[in-house]
């Protein structure tokens, strides 16, 4: 490939293998099957390499987009997933999960003109081919090293300086991933039995297998992190303890874990869930393949899930694949309001979720066993934008409708978890409840103590956490090592 | 940290078993009232058990177990010197304990096991234990000889009348708070059937009445809301907002219907799981 600016290319986005949905609904399997190498080097291709490369710009970690893509053209894997390790500890978990037209695909120039360009470089699914690719080829000796930095050395680990994360989600392994390439001691402790926080109880297998967490984990563990699975932080473990036994640094990194509920009447039926029941059942207990596992989920022929982000996509996409004859999403505003990412949405449909609009819940109807058999909706209309931007939902008076339903899946949002929080003394909290962090650095209100990911901001993406989690690492290295870092 | 078990006592046959495990930094930790989630092996479900004792200086906690679905039944064959594949601990709040004079404990079927560590620690407050202890016949009476340790009295009730008041634990109770008027908390542990009972008897009386909640959890630390239970009109997670509330605001109702809710999925898989040991394919 010459250095000179290429034109811009007038082909289409190549697409991306996907099972199709009338046989994807019937396994768990991945949807999205991934670049070739064919199919990869073609899109690369179009990348025209700008001077002043917009994407950058619009990634949470500012990966050099630009340089991986510039490598990848040149044929030169390890150089293209070292490009994206400097930046990303997850490349082949946010390949597949961030929300990139939002964000490195949504400022691309091909995308400002789509009908000329053929629209923005699949960004995601060319860093997912990197992680997936590069790590396939990977096999023994200094795998782990190689995995986590691209370098073929790590640091030897320091014993003497040590470091823990509580709670291991993408912010904590980011912390641990980026400070174990530096030879300092991580201790990750996780209160759940597996490492991954939302990455395994949250995004069901059909988005994220459990195989690509595991890999980054294992590697992890290879580079000397230590993993306390079943250790509830505040509970088992608090924070002065961590000092007391000589860890330099605390990361906290908990999530933002309390299920909203919606507070109307038949909350409590039999056969309604918060979507982080139904999918911790599904996902961390492995309910679709129950008996096999032991954790058992709740089925039903009429399925409604509230809510209209990625979370309820996962929950109604899950619930239409344990056999569910329909499955329908209600959402008070309308499908161009809905938080979730594109394709997920676009996924949903194809695979026959339905959606109930503009209309939100009043009560869930039971029968005398309290066993759940409709719900009540009101139904709305748009009014002004609000401070969000997103139009108002107005109720039209006296307008309601009952839709039959056995199982209701609340994904309404998420409070953070105050376990850890009341056991930390001198903590301080916003008035919402998550954590006062320095933006810049991650170091909350206790000298040494960090905190990033969904405890801080509340509900958001891996990849903001993960940026969280990058930022407070590189402080508490630069203060661990000093000069060395 | 492997979680091994130290010691096994079946204390009824088939039925009821307690557990001693290796587990250092739950034992450390571990109050009145908490409880643990465990999981017998890498396919198990998350279980919560009330923590029957535990004695940090050794580093074990114990826990005794009602046989009543497949993952108590495989781990009832679990034996000395194995280990379990998770347990994680102490969960919940602490039972809330002040010097406060006398206490009633009232324990019926395996939830005398959570009710005894409760009593234990009444009593190293300071506080007078009258324990009330209930079982169908008098050899399935759990914790008899150990709350004796303690407890100036520990009063029994059976169905059968082989041992003991001839009837319910909540008779006995009834009576003991018609004849002692300084009682300043009862706590009952056991079926809710019989927490209900026994709040139904102490509200004309005005005692303070705490009951412990064995609601279906999924992940015992507030992520799933499984276990929400209605408490003086209010939704309540007993995993971290309890699992002991007062029992006079208690929907119990509501508590048992939950407690429903997967019961075709625990049939299926306890007669799956009968099936394999019946054809000898073990665990």
């Amino acid at each position: 490939m010459s250095e000179k600016a290429v034109k811009p290319a007038k082909r289409a986005r190549t697409e991306m293998p996907v099972q199709p949905p009338f046989v994807r609904i019937q396994n768990y399997l991945e949807v999205a099957l991934g670049y070739g190498e064919a199919e990869a080097m073609a899109e690369a291709s179009r990348c025209i390499q700008c001077k002043k490369p917009g994407c950058r710009q619009g990634c949470p970690v500012e990966i050099d987009i630009k340089g991986f893509i510039g490598k990848l053209q040149q044929g030169d894997l390890p150089g293209a997933y070292k490009v994206l390790r400097e930046y990303n500890s997850l490349p082949a978990v946010c390949g597949r999960v961030c929300p990139q037209e939002n964000q490195c695909e949504g400022m691309c120039i091909l995308g400002k003109n789509p009908e000329k360009t053929g629209g923005a470089v699949a960004i995601g699914r060319l860093e997912r081919f990197v992680a997936d690719t590069f790590a396939a080829r990977l096999a023994g000796g200094d795998a782990a090293c190689l995995q986590i930095t691209g370098e073929t050395a790590c640091h030897m680990s320091r014993d003497d300086l040590k470091v823990a994360c509580i709670g291991a989600g993408p912010s904590s392994l980011t912390v641990a991933g980026y400070l174990a390439s530096l030879g300092i001691k991580v201790t990750v402790f996780e209160a759940l039995h597996e490492v991954g926080g939302v990455l395994v109880y949250g995004i069901p297998e059909f988005r994220l297998p459990k195989s690509i967490v595991r890999r980054e984990v294992d590697a992890m563990r290879d580079l000397g992190v230590e993993f306390k699975t079943n250790w509830v932080g505040g509970k088992a473990i608090t924070v002065q303890e961590l000092f007391d036994e000589g860890y330099k640094a605390v990361f906290i990194g908990v999530g933002a874990g309390l299920p909203q509920f919606m507070h109307v009447p038949g909350e409590n039926s039999i056969g309604v869930f918060s979507a982080n029941e139904y999918l911790t059942r599904v996902n961390l207990g492995r309910a679709y393949d129950f008996p096999n596992y032991d954790t058992p989920v709740f089925k039903a022929e009429q399925v409604c899930v509230i809510g209209g982000g990625n979370v309820a996509m996962d929950a109604a996409r899950t619930a239409l694949r344990l056999g569910a004859k329909k499955v329908s999403i209600v959402y008070r505003r309308t499908k161009s309001e809905m938080p979730a990412r594109l394709e997920e949405l676009e996924h949903a449909i194809e695979e026959g979720v339905q959606l109930e609009l503009l209309c939100a819940p009043l009560a869930l109807n039971a029968d005398e066993n309290k066993r759940l058999v409709s719900m009540t909706v009101q139904n709305m209309k748009l009014g002004e934008p609000d401070a969000s931007g997103r139009c108002r939902p107005m109720p039209i008076e006296g307008d309601t409708r009952d839709i039959p339903c056995q199982l209701v899946i609340i994904a309404v949002g998420t409070r953070p978890n105050p376990i850890l929080l009341e056991a930390t003394k001198g903590l301080a909290l916003n008035k919402r409840g998550y954590i006062e962090a320095n933006p810049e650095i991650g170091e909350t209100s206790i000298h040494n103590v960090f905190a990033g990911g969904d405890i801080v901001t509340g509900a958001a993406t891996v990849i903001s956490a993960m940026g969280a989690g990058r930022k407070a690492a590189k402080e508490i290295a630069k203060r661990l090592l000093g000069a060395e870092a | 940290m492997n979680y091994r078990i130290l010691e096994k006592k079946v204390l009824i046959p088939g039925q009821t078993t307690l557990l001693v495990i290796d587990a250092p930094h739950v034992a450390k930790k571990a109050k009145p009232g908490n409880f643990v989630i465990l999981r017998t092996s890498e396919k198990g479900e998350r279980i919560p058990l009330t923590i029957a004792d535990c004695d940090p200086v050794a580093g074990t906690v114990t826990i005794v177990f009602l046989v009543v679905g497949k993952s108590t039944a495989e781990l009832n064959t679990f034996e000395e010197g194995q280990a379990l594949h998770d347990f994680c601990g102490p969960l919940g709040k602490p039972t809330h304990i002040e010097k406060q004079g006398t206490v009633i404990c009232v324990g019926g079927g395996t939830g005398v096991a959570a009710m005894h560590h409760i009593a234990k620690g009444h009593a190293a407050m300071g506080n007078r234990v009258v324990a009330i202890i209930g079982a169908r016949n008098k050899d399935l009476l759990l914790f008899c000889s150990e709350l004796g340790n303690f407890c100036p009295e520990v009063l029994i009730a059976t169905d059968d009348g082989s041992q003991g008041h001839h009837g319910f634990v909540t008779e006995v109770l009834k009576q003991r708070l018609e004849e002692d008027k300084n009682v300043s908390e009862v706590v009952a542990i056991g079926p809710v059937p019989m927490m209900e009972a026994v709040a139904k008897v102490t509200k004309p009386f005005g005692v303070k009445t705490t009951v412990s909640l064995n609601a279906i959890m999924v992940d015992g630390i507030g992520m799933c809301g499984a276990c929400r239970c209605t408490v003086g009109g209010e939704t309540k997670f007993a995993c971290v907002d309890g699992p002991e509330f007062d029992g006079h605001q208690v929907d119990f109702g509501e508590l048992r219907l939950r407690l429903s809710q997967f019961r075709p999925q625990e049939q299926e898989s306890m007669a799956l799981f009968q099936h394999k040991c019946q054809c000898g394919e073990g665990k």
